[in-house]
């Protein structure tokens, strides 16, 4: 019987890690969900006299990034954001942890995507939100409601499969074409 | 076009793995000679494809083919050469290539030294080896194929993460992988001996060497990555029990158990069944390693980028080869323990208590790292476990193993007797304890009584890892290359754990603010910033400032941090400067700038953290000393001899064992 012992350990820890997986945070729904946008009022990266506030995304269903220029992963991502912007998605960024003379820099280099850029100066509204790492992106309909939260670089697929529904069921006047 | 021949050449190496992997273990059950023959030449071809296919993508790499979408994410054109050689394995794709080459070459390897092995061992042994291997190529093909192509090719790569670029992570995951890739080859014959029912003396003979290589590499590797991270992470520490760092340090744990158990096995013919079940564990915890980095589960800062469908795949790979182990070693394993006595001063005892102590150690360090995983599966919250509970839960068990390595070297097998040992060796102790106390008194100043154990015992096992080796170099004694080894090894645990005890007690860091002109004095060193100056690398900027250090007055060195930011991604990097000596480290990070000229800097006093590092080496150095032995390189006609021997002295079957 003691032979069996390590089996069955090994089976209960087996189980903790499947459960682990299905709450792999890019998959759980954040607990923000359908919750209103936590309020904010922060400066903004173009002009940091001006204030950026949750209103920046009402009105219409908008997407809020969160970036910062250090983040490998925000590149890979930057190219299709831009394509979204095109498409007429009104994007509003969340500049984090970053230094705002880098972010200035990356935005004139790779091209800005952001309706407007808020800095998150002290992290407060990163904790808000529950962020994990960056990119991450909220989809926040009309009203100020998170519908939906991806974590990772947003990709043509994943807006395909995770947004466009979501967009969808939100109704005529939605995000972009 | 070439990177289409990569992937066939990958399909291709599937196949022979499936070859590899079926044939001869069906051989070896209905004892087929000709199945069984399969094994070698399968072993050779996947081999010599996968070892093409990694070409294919190194040559990439070096040529800039941003068609292929994982050069694109992560080399760039200005990548010096060496780093984009060194990017093939700096992402998860690639990394997984180099995991299977790695496991392809310890095949190899094993099919060229296997000539001594019975044929069905050989061909059971490089069967299982086969299997793991269809399940990472698998994993690689479906899942992290390294070839997709990039519709349109990208002009330039996003280039390589800048924490990367550095000498020591050229070679540290290489290492770090032939380690736990290594430790396979002793599943594998773990394995095997459970499928055959056969395991004596022998066996652990031939399994003892590949445990010791695979160990050796994994010391290396995880030293190099604490070298690095201490130097590069700007912090100037040398470990931080990050989950990562844990994934890599608990298949050391279980391999250093695995091979003082394997001694046991070999000379006594006991421990069996625990053998096995360590040579299982220590796989399985390499495994879990992989799974941790990849499956996003945890959160480090050397994860991967996490991809649900890969945490699958692996969890399900980790279920079979693990589930199907343990399975096996809950059915065979009460069969093949044989009777045998021994005394409780014995060697046997103290190899015992090494193992347990082993043992609790990757189970503490296994509770904490999943301890999050815990909460969050029973109240759906989110913690961490931070350095400090690790760093009690390591202490209290390792105190103990190294104060009592140097009683167990001395003890003999069988009927040892303790009291013997320590009136042999009181001389040593004494001397282990003033030292103890006087080098920290001494040296540093007022200790606390953590730090005069932490030294007492270090110094004790340095004196009697040097004992016979003494007696030998005098010519009193002759030692075998096995033993020799051994006590190199052990010299290294107390190398290391003088340098943890002194730097862990007496290092200095002060946080300071510093404009050019200012002079700080820290650990009875002034620090005087003379300039800032800007200069280039090849793909980074950096801003680099000159510290002159002098001491009463006295210039002792010139420090150059820097903070680079790399071109392309943007990230600020830390380059510490650092003045090394076996002494003492002085060390300078650049934080960042406060504005008006001043900028945030750590310094840094490390008294002895150099030997950290260098017990490592030591304790790497023993295990090849020890795998020099003599009777590892036994021919032919003396294995059969043995092997007959042993079958007569000690294997028992299960059949015999039933009735």
């Amino acid at each position: 019987m003691r032979f069996a012992l390590p089996l069955a350990l090994f089976i209960a820890l087996g189980a903790l890690f499947s459960f682990s997986l299905t709450r792999d945070a890019s998959l759980i729904p954040s607990p923000l969900l359908d919750q209103p946008l936590p309020s904010f009022s922060l400066p903004s990266l173009a002009d940091p006299e001006e204030t950026v506030t949750e209103h920046a995304l009402a009105g219409q269903p908008a997407l809020l990034n969160i970036w910062g220029s250090w983040c490998a992963q925000c590149g890979t991502e930057h190219a299709f954001l831009m394509e979204l912007a095109r498409n007429g998605v009104p994007i509003v960024g969340l500049n984090w942890n970053d230094e705002q003379a880098s972010a200035r820099a990356w935005l004139e280099r790779l091209g800005d995507p952001y309706v407007v850029t808020a800095v998150d100066v002290e992290g407060r509204v990163a904790i808000d939100l529950g962020v994990y790492g960056a990119p991450e992106t909220f989809l926040v309909d009309g009203g100020g409601t998170i519908i939906y939260k991806y974590i990772g670089p947003l990709t043509p697929q994943v807006w395909r499969d995770e947004f466009m529904p979501r967009l969808a069921q939100l109704g005529p006047g939605g995000a972009g074409d | 076009m070439v990177a289409e021949l990569g992937q066939i050449a990958l399909i291709i190496a599937l196949v022979l793995a499936v070859l590899q992997g079926v044939l001869p273990l069906v051989g070896a059950q209905r004892n087929d000679a000709a199945l069984m023959a399969f094994a070698r030449p399968a072993a050779v071809a996947q081999f010599g494809f996968i070892a093409i296919a990694f070409g294919i993508l190194v040559n990439a790499f070096v040529l800039n083919d941003f068609s292929l979408t994982y050069v694109a994410n992560n080399s760039n054109s200005e990548l010096p050469t060496m780093y984009r050689v060194a990017a093939v394995w700096g992402a998860h794709e690639g990394s997984m290539l180099l995991w299977v080459l790695i496991l392809a070459t310890w095949t190899l390897a094993v099919a060229w030294r296997s000539r001594s092995l019975p044929e069905d061992m050989a061909a059971r042994v490089l069967g299982v080896l086969g299997l793991i291997s269809v399940g990472t190529l698998a994993f690689i093909l479906f899942t992290s194929n390294p070839f997709w192509r990039l519709q349109p090719a990208a002009l330039d790569g996003a280039d390589l993460n800048p924490l990367l670029q550095d000498p020591a992570l050229v070679i540290h995951p290489p290492m770090l992988y032939v380690g736990y890739v290594g430790l396979s080859v002793a599943f594998a014959f773990a394995i095997a001996a459970m499928l055959s029912g056969r395991l004596d003396r022998q066996w652990a003979r031939w399994t003892r060497p590949w445990t010791t290589a695979a160990w050796v590499f994994l010391t290396l590797g995880i030293a190099l990555g604490s070298w690095w991270a201490y130097y590069e992470l700007g912090w100037g520490g040398w470990w931080f029990w990050d989950p990562v760092e844990n994934a890599s340090f608990m298949p050391w744990l279980a391999a250093t158990a695995l091979f003082h158990s394997l001694a046991v096995t070999e000379t006594r013919g006991l421990f069996k069944s625990w053998t096995l079940l360590l040579a299982i564990m220590a796989f399985s915890l390499s495994l879990l390693g992989t799974f941790l980095v990849r499956s996003g589960i945890l959160v480090s800062v050397h994860a991967f980028a996490s991809d649900p469908a890969r945490g699958y795949f692996i969890l399900a790979f980790l279920f079979v080869v693990i589930g199907v182990a343990l399975a096996l070693y809950a059915w065979r394993a009460p069969g093949l323990d044989t009777p045998g006595g021994f005394q409780a001063s014995s060697r046997e005892t103290f190899l015992l208590i090494n193992n347990v102590l082993l043992v609790i150690a990757a189970a503490l360090i296994l509770i904490g790292t999943l301890y999050p995983l815990f909460v969050d599966y029973f109240s759906g919250a989110k913690v961490s476990v931070g350095a400090p509970v690790f760093e009690l839960a390591f202490v209290i068990p390792m105190l103990p193993l190294v104060a009592l390595m140097g009683v167990g070297m001395h003890t003999t097998w069988r009927t040892g007797n303790v009291r013997e040992t320590l009136a042999r060796y009181k001389w040593l102790i004494a001397a282990a304890l003033a030292i103890g106390i006087a080098l920290p008194v001494f040296g540093f100043g007022a200790p606390g009584p953590l730090t005069v154990v932490g030294t007492t015992a270090a110094v004790w096992v340095i004196l009697a890892s040097l004992a016979e080796p003494v007696q030998a170099a005098m010519g009193k004694k002759r030692l075998s290359a096995a033993r020799m080894g051994m006590h190199v090894a052990h010299l290294g645990v107390g190398v290391f754990t003088l340098g943890v005890a002194i730097v862990t007690s007496y290092g200095i860091e002060a946080d300071r603010s510093i404009r050019p002109g200012d002079t700080v004095a820290v650990a009875g060193h002034e620090f005087t910033l003379n300039r800032f100056d800007t200069v280039a690398g090849p793909n980074y900027d950096a801003i680099r400032g000159t510290v002159a250090v002098t001491r009463d007055g006295e210039a002792i060195a010139t420090l150059l941090p820097e903070k680079r930011r790399y071109r392309l991604q943007q990230s600020p990097m830390t380059e510490a400067g650092i003045d090394a000596s076996l002494g003492r480290d002085l060390f300078v990070a650049l934080g960042d700038p406060l504005g008006d000229e001043a900028w945030s800097v750590r310094i840094q006093y490390k008294p002895m953290i150099r030997l950290i590092w260098l017990g490592c080496i030591i304790m790497a150095l023993g295990g090849l000393v020890a795998m020099s032995d003599r009777r590892y390189r036994v021919r032919e006609s003396a294995t059969a001899k043995a092997g007959a021997r042993d079958a007569a002295a000690a294997a028992t079957t299960p059949a015999q064992e039933a009735g």
